[in-house]
């Protein structure tokens, strides 16, 4: 316990020196750090925050020293997360480099892909997205078509992608292509590393119903891809792309957690201010009832998360709760948003505009793109199969 | 606040599913109610219950108690609520229990924790008056009378309340009915002149009681607590209770969950088990999410109330709230997706509807603590 009070201690003082003042406050929706080439700092002190922390390799602080990480154990990431919180520092960098390449490098990938790819993502030099989904191959993705073909020393791919999140501000995508199209679906899939910038590669932006455009479609034409850029083994990326997906649903699962960014105020305070309140009570009893169901449900679900993690912490394995984490945080994050909007009434129902707050507009548009959160990493119906198949074993 | 079990926990734990699954299965409540059982519930067994020290775990040291805490006693009860046994736990261990050792004197902790220890007094609160709870409504008068006080007055879903040598009476001393002032709580004999107690037969086949208390005679030892000052530790022993409460029918809906995911698998319909129909797996697959969340905000609220945190009534409302809301879910579904059968007495899914809708209602439902949340949160 000593040397994690030493470093409890250190990792006060420095973080104390080295966090400037505007990272430790919530973090607007548009100042997230993402990384990569094509990163623009609306914050400049994003920037020096994201440089100070990989210098320390802090922005992974599990991943091995060896390629830049903190090399730190479970017991010191913990007390670094618990001192980031306690002055309220923003996270330094996010992304799929991060949440989800990355881990499944550290398993999967060759000394090479590693010593090549690991330092470039926790430095935020490069951006990663992701080639999964397919216009046929959504829920059902092992349905996928994108072909690859070997030839040689390289890979001939062609195929579409679509719902590549922030694709068009990506350096690189990791993609599932099918590598043997006479094999059965799972078995004839492998998992390439693809730069965006090579010829043949073309994103092209979709706007949601939010107005925003996270995502894109993601167009691959004869893109000569060097068969060194193939994770595992060839026809084995299956596996590859599940494992990954447990880093995704994991990341998703952590939604609305203590800290995530958030509307401008408590809900109830949103809710008095629109409605009235009587003797400190909103003064509509259906919408302070919606509340309470909301936030109670958070309250209990975050109990839940805690109690998964003092297991774990415990030493106990990954019981059958965490399968449940991704639906269940998507679901109430929608909750959630729903809440915000009836409490707001029609001020959260502007588009655009000067006579609205601008705190609303956000939350109007994040209400929006909540939607996703139950279809986006696999849908909460795909979720529920896999705790009733997993979990509870009933058949097929 | 922990929320995974220490070891001892665990132990008590696992000794209390044993107890409850070897000597308690639901068919002994069958038998209790079909026989009409004068008592409602098996006196040996409860003095089995007492010698295992569970009776002592809210009940100091120094009286013959472990203080073991709420924690423990969650065990217990939770185990309790899978086979759906009737015992005094809830009215008894917990409540009286409480209520004497935050409230009483000393002269009344050595009056009443003997026989309370021992398994030999049954206690029962005398709280409710109208049909839905409400402990800041309190009709029921107490007027000085030389230096005691006369009670006068009617109180309804009196848990235990025929079985009761002894009534916590929650009576009002002066104020008006909703006052939060002036509210005392009184220990009265059960068998002392003027107090009437009528069992009443309700659907979960547990023992309840309404009261009647006309021109009853109490002393001025009688009063636990301050005068007109009964509603603090009222409030502090309704949070036990609520927790306590929550945490045995988190163990009736985990019980009835998994009786009606293991019919899933064995019921065969269409050439198929029923539990490959989609419609039925994501609905199961729902339930055991609200299962499982609920768990943790019944041990969190446990670990809160031994903790005295200032949070353990916020806990001690979410844990009613999400076990009152669970236990609808899964008794209903329970009862449907067992088909024809779940509908007959004879297969035991029933009894867990019948319990949930009594626990639900007993010490505040869902509305009533997500209301209580919103006031405790400030809005
Ligand atoms: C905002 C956003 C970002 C995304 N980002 C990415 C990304 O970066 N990279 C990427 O590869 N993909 C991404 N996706 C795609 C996402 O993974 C898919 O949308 C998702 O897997 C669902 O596939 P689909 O859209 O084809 O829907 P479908 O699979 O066609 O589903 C339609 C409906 O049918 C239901 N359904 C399907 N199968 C079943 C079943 N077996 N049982 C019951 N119900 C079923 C679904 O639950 C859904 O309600 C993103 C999606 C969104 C919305
Ligand atoms: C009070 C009462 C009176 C009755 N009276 C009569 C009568 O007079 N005459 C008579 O002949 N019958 C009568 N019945 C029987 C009644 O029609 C059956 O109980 C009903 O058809 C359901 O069949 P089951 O009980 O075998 O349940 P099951 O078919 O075993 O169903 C169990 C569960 O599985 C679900 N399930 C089954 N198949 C599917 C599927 N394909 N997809 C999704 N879910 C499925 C059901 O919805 C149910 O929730 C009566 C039943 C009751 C309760």
């Amino acid at each position: 316990m000593a040397v994690v009070d030493n470093f409890r201690a250190e990792t006060r003082v420095w973080l104390e020196a080295n966090c400037p003042a505007s990272m430790r406050t919530p973090m607007p929706t548009d100042e997230g750090s993402s990384g990569g080439l094509r990163a623009e700092y609306k914050n400049p002190e994003t920037k020096i925050w994201l440089d100070r922390m990989s210098a320390k390799g802090w922005t992974t602080p599990t991943w091995p020293a060896e390629y830049g990480g903190g090399g730190l154990g479970k017991d010191e990431a913990m007390v670094l997360e618990e001192e980031m919180r306690a002055i309220g520092c923003r996270s330094p960098l996010s992304g799929m480099g991060i949440s989800m390449l990355g881990p499944v490098l550290l398993e999967y990938g060759t000394e090479a892909q590693r010593v090549e790819h690991l330092p470039a993502i926790i430095k935020g030099e490069i951006r990663w997205c992701q080639g999964y989904s397919e216009p046929g191959a959504g829920s059902d993705l092992a349905g996928l078509q994108t072909r690859a073909v070997l030839q040689g020393d390289h890979y001939l791919v062609n195929g579409h992608k679509i719902w590549t999140s922030n694709a068009h501000l990506s350096d690189k995508i990791f993609c599932l292509v099918r590598t043997d199209p006479a094999a059965k679906k799972h078995e004839g899939i492998s998992f390439l590393l693809i730069d965006m910038a090579w010829e043949g590669v073309r994103a092209r932006p979709i706007t949601l119903i939010s107005g925003y455009s996270v995502f894109c479609e993601t167009f691959l034409e004869n893109v000569r891809v060097p068969a060194g850029n193939l994770v595992g083994e060839n026809n084995k990326g299956w596996t590859i792309a599940k494992r990954l997906l447990e880093h995704e649903r994991k990341g998703i699962g952590g939604i609305g957690a203590p800290g995530a960014p958030t509307a401008d105020k408590p809900v109830y305070v949103i809710a008095k201010d629109a409605v009235g309140e009587v003797d400190g009570k909103i003064a509509d009893p259906a919408l302070r009832n919606q509340i309470s169901v909301q936030l109670m449900n958070t309250h209990a679900f975050q109990l839940t998360r805690r109690r998964a993690a003092e297991a774990s912490e415990a030493g106990q394995p990954p019981g059958p709760m965490s399968a449940m984490f991704k639906y269940y945080a998507t679901e109430l994050n929608k909750t959630r948003y729903e809440a915000v909007l009836a409490a707001g009434g029609d001020q959260m129902l502007g588009w655009e505009g000067g006579e609205y707050d601008p705190n609303h507009l956000r939350n109007t548009r994040e209400w929006l793109r909540s939607k996703a959160n139950t279809i986006e990493g696999g849908t909460s119906e795909v979720q529920l199969n896999i705790i009733a198949k997993r979990v509870l074993g009933l058949p097929d | 606040m922990a929320l995974v079990l220490n070891s001892e926990a665990q132990l008590v734990r696992d000794s209390a599913l044993e107890f409850f699954a070897d000597k308690s299965p639901i068919l002994m409540l069958r038998k209790l109610r079909d026989s009409r059982d004068a008592d409602g519930f098996s006196r040996p067994l409860w003095r089995e219950m007492a010698d295992l020290g569970w009776t002592g775990f809210l009940v100091p040291e120094a009286h013959g108690g472990s203080e073991f805490g709420m924690v423990g006693l969650g065990q217990v009860l939770e185990a309790a609520g899978r086979t759906l046994a009737a015992t005094p736990l809830l009215s008894t261990a917990l409540i009286a229990a409480s209520a004497i050792d935050l409230a009483g004197s000393e002269a009344q902790k050595q009056k009443y924790f003997p026989g309370l220890v021992s398994g030999d007094a049954i206690f029962a609160l005398a709280l409710e008056e109208g049909a839905h709870h409400n402990p800041n409504r309190i009709a029921t008068t107490a007027k000085r009378d030389g230096d005691g006080f006369v009670l006068d007055g009617a109180k309804r879903f009196v848990i235990d309340g025929h079985v009761a040598n002894q009534l916590i009476v929650v009576a009002r001393t002066s104020g008006g009915q909703t006052d939060r002032n002036g509210i005392t709580l009184f220990m009265v004999p059960a068998d002392a002149a003027g107090v009437a107690i009528t069992r009443s037969a309700m659907i979960d086949s547990r023992n309840a009681a309404r009261v009647t208390l006309a021109g009853v005679r109490v002393g001025a030892d009688a009063v636990l607590g301050r005068i007109d000052g009964g509603a603090d530790p009222l409030e502090a022993v309704l949070d036990r209770a609520r927790a306590g409460l929550a945490a045995e029918m988190l163990g009736s809906s985990s019980e009835a969950f998994e009786r009606t995911v293991q019919y899933l698998k064995d019921r065969k319909q269409f050439g198929v088990a029923i539990g490959s129909f989609q419609a039925l797996k994501h609905r199961a697959a729902q339930m055991f999410c609200e299962v499982e969340v609920t768990r943790s905000a019944v041990t969190a609220a446990l670990a809160a109330l031994d903790e005295n945190a200032n949070d353990a009534s916020l806990l001690a409302s979410l844990a009613k709230a999400k076990a009152s809301d669970t236990a609808y879910l899964t008794g209903n579904e329970g009862v449907q997706m067992h088909g024809g059968i779940g509908m007959t007495d004879e297969h035991e899914i029933g009894f867990f509807m019948k319990r949930a809708r009594v626990a639900q209602a007993m010490f505040g439902d869902g509305a009533f603590h997500r209301d209580r949340y919103a006031a405790l949160t400030g809005y």
